[in-house]
């Protein structure tokens, strides 16, 4: 057994694929270097991300799969579970194996099983167009927290970009400690030392900008006015808006 | 703005909440010159409120002055509620503001009718302008037709909103005439119509001409209001079915009636909102549009009303056992769809993964079919469980006591 470890990008992971072709290695596995345990029964051999090997990959890939099925591989990568690689490279051997497509074949537990992962990678990053508040702070930014369960912030990216194309934004990842800058250009990855503390309601008054405070009151006063009190259904209102997202939707800070 | 705007917030948006519609799908607004929000063409819910119903978009009626006294209506101009108006500039500054914040998709404008028709039309369709031209909104715009407005403020209503609705309020002219007596159906008709045509119109025009300016991009609805008056489910079907087929209608929508006033006419006021009824009339809805379903299969004449323990789908399979069982690997597409607990999108992975592999239960419930209730329609590989001396009584037994305890498969 060989064990191919990589730096955990997804260019590293493709680079990772090529390797494991380029040695013919039959009984190989994949590791993010964050995850490697060491194996005294297996072979170490640590994979140097180059992007004209990962760009080959992608583009054996690109010939074999649709967009969809191109999206399915990003999101198991984004779904940053355990097994994704081997779930990778077990899907990757098998599209370069066949002839014809097999990304539709739903008889197979591997591929509905990654059509699943990508799913619920989807629905999160949907649920996250939805789920980001920005606050207006001083200096004309909005900026807004959130805490996905998966990294969905590559795949969000786009969509605010092109939304909120007239105004600076911040999306900062809390749990994975990251955040996405768009300054009317282009949008950058941005890392803070100290981050601004998890809950909207944390933020000083000198920190956002004037007639924030009003919008946030009027948004609160907004979704309470619609809320048909002879209807309620708190079991229908939690499994549409779980309460791990609550913390940053200001509308349920009443 | 001032704090005075949240109590006129309060009061617009607590009347124009039994509007169901929230819907902000159906249209790709591209964001132009750089300006502010685009439409996705799925839609994106906001938020849910208590009650569980999406917020996609700012619903606000532009005031709640009404010279109508519909029977069934907050805002009746007999009702003693306060009544207050917001002006044009503020339903502006309000949409940008929360779409600026990501709170919403976009504004759904209705509004009370003062005056006239034309007079509150034309506000409607200079805030959906102003938002338009002047501060270059891309987001999503659904405004109500004022019925009785003039085809040319329609038209261009039409050409700022990406959806307008008229509402035919209730399923029938009987009870239209009842409960809004100051209404007509001429009134509701003739607009519906008259968007159908302008939308075939404009879709032709934009086959020739790429950049002719789209008119209502996201189609019409309408929306009715459910156990106010005493029409059967399936008369209630059959007015939505000829609404689809006369006028193109993107969306019925079916609003279980909230008692908002004591009125000899109406309901008790302490009865509560028909909420299943309109469940079942909603999965109807879907069969007829996605499941190719007609409304004559759904109900026959002996039983005009859906019934309650178990959906239509499922009620119309019990009605139908000699059609089943369905064989998963080869049966048509068609034909797997009419399989109670089986979606369109379960129905398409079938057809697509029996290309490769002979499916079996496994692979259904791997696709999340709802086997409780499926497995005693179909046969596969592996699954010898259907038996042909099942009579629809047993049937539906064992699939009520099965959900009521929700356990594993049962064996025989």
């Amino acid at each position: 057994m060989v064990h191919f470890v990589y730096d955990g990008s997804f260019e590293g992971l493709l680079t990772a694929v090529f390797d494991v072709y380029e040695d013919k290695a039959q009984r190989a596995q994949l590791f993010s270097v964050k995850n490697y345990q060491p194996d005294a029964f297996a072979e170490r051999r640590d994979v140097l991300t180059d992007s004209v090997k990962a760009n080959r990959v992608w583009k054996g890939l690109f010939r074999k799969l649709s967009p969809q099925g191109l999206l399915n591989v990003y999101s198991v990568y984004l779904s940053e579970r355990d097994d994704r690689e081997t779930l990778l490279l077990a899907f990757f051997r098998r599209v370069f194996a066949e002839s014809v497509s097999i990304e539709d074949d739903f008889s197979s537990p591997l591929i509905v099983q990654i059509s699943q992962i990508s799913r619920q990678i989807h629905r999160e990053k949907h649920r996250f167009e939805a789920f980001v508040r920005f606050i207006h702070l001083k200096g004309d930014v909005y900026f807004a927290s959130i805490e996905p369960d998966f990294n969905i912030l590559p795949l969000i990216g786009p969509h605010f970009t092109e939304r909120y194309a007239d105004q600076r934004w911040i999306i900062y990842d809390t749990r994975r400690q990251y955040g996405l800058y768009y300054d009317l250009k282009q949008v950058q990855e941005v890392y803070f030392e100290e981050v601004p503390d998890s809950s909207v309601l944390d933020l000083s008054s000198d920190q956002i900008e004037e007639g924030e405070e009003l919008m946030q009151k009027l948004w609160q006063v907004y979704f309470q006015s619609v809320n048909i009190v002879e209807r309620k259904n708190m079991k229908l209102h939690r499994k549409h808006l779980p309460i791990r997202y609550w913390k940053y939707l200001i509308e349920k800070q009443i | 703005m001032s704090e005075k705007i949240l109590k006129k917030l309060q009061i617009l948006a607590d009347s124009a909440k039994y509007d169901v519609s929230c819907s902000s799908s159906g249209s790709k607004r591209k964001n132009t010159q750089r300006g502010l929000g685009n439409t996705n063409g799925m839609g994106i819910c906001h938020s849910f409120t208590e009650d569980g119903r999406c917020v996609s978009l700012l619903k606000i009626l532009l005031t709640n002055h009404c010279i109508y006294d519909c029977a069934y209506c907050v805002s009746r101009r007999s009702n003693d509620v306060q009544r207050v108006a917001f002006t044009v500039e503020e339903v502006v500054s309000l949409t940008m503001h929360f779409y600026r914040r990501n709170y919403i998709e976009g504004l759904f404008l209705s509004s009370g009718i003062f005056k006239n028709s034309d007079y509150t039309m034309e506000r409607l369709v200079r805030i959906a302008k102003t938002l338009r031209t002047e501060h270059k909104f891309n987001g999503y715009i659904h405004l109500k037709t004022i019925p009785g407005a003039s085809d040319e403020l329609v038209r261009e209503a039409g050409l700022y909103a990406d959806r307008l609705s008229v509402n035919v309020e209730l399923p029938t002219e009987q009870s239209l005439v009842k409960l809004a007596p100051e209404k007509n159906t001429a009134d509701i008709v003739k607009p519906m119509s008259f968007i159908r045509h302008t939308i075939e119109e404009n879709r032709q025009e934009i086959q020739l001409y790429k950049h002719a300016p789209a008119f209502v991009p996201a189609g019409q609805s309408t929306q009715m209001i459910i156990g106010a008056s005493p029409e059967s489910d399936w008369q209630i079907m059959q007015q939505a079915d000829s609404l689809y087929k006369n006028f193109h209608l993107k969306r019925v929508y079916y609003s279980a009636y909230v008692p908002v006033q004591q009125d000899q006419r109406l309901p008790d006021l302490h009865s509560l909102p028909p909420v299943q009824r309109e469940n079942r009339l909603y999965q109807t809805d879907w069969l007829l549009r996605f499941y190719g379903f007609s409304v004559n299969e759904i109900f026959n004449p002996s039983a005009p009303n859906l019934e309650t323990d178990v959906d239509p789908k499922l009620a119309w399979a019990l009605r139908n056992l000699h059609l089943f069982p369905v064989d998963i690997n080869r049966a048509d597409y068609e034909m797997i769809l009419r399989i109670p607990g089986l979606g369109v999108k379960s129905a398409k992975k079938i057809v697509a993964g029996r290309k490769f592999h002979h499916l079996t239960l496994d692979h259904l419930r791997q696709f999340g079919v709802a086997l409780n209730r499926a497995r005693y329609f179909l046969i596969c590989i592996g699954w010898n469980g259907y038996r042909r001396d099942w009579n629809a009584t047993e049937i539906k037994r064992q699939i009520i006591a099965g959900n009521a305890q929700s356990t594993q498969l049962s064996l025989f």
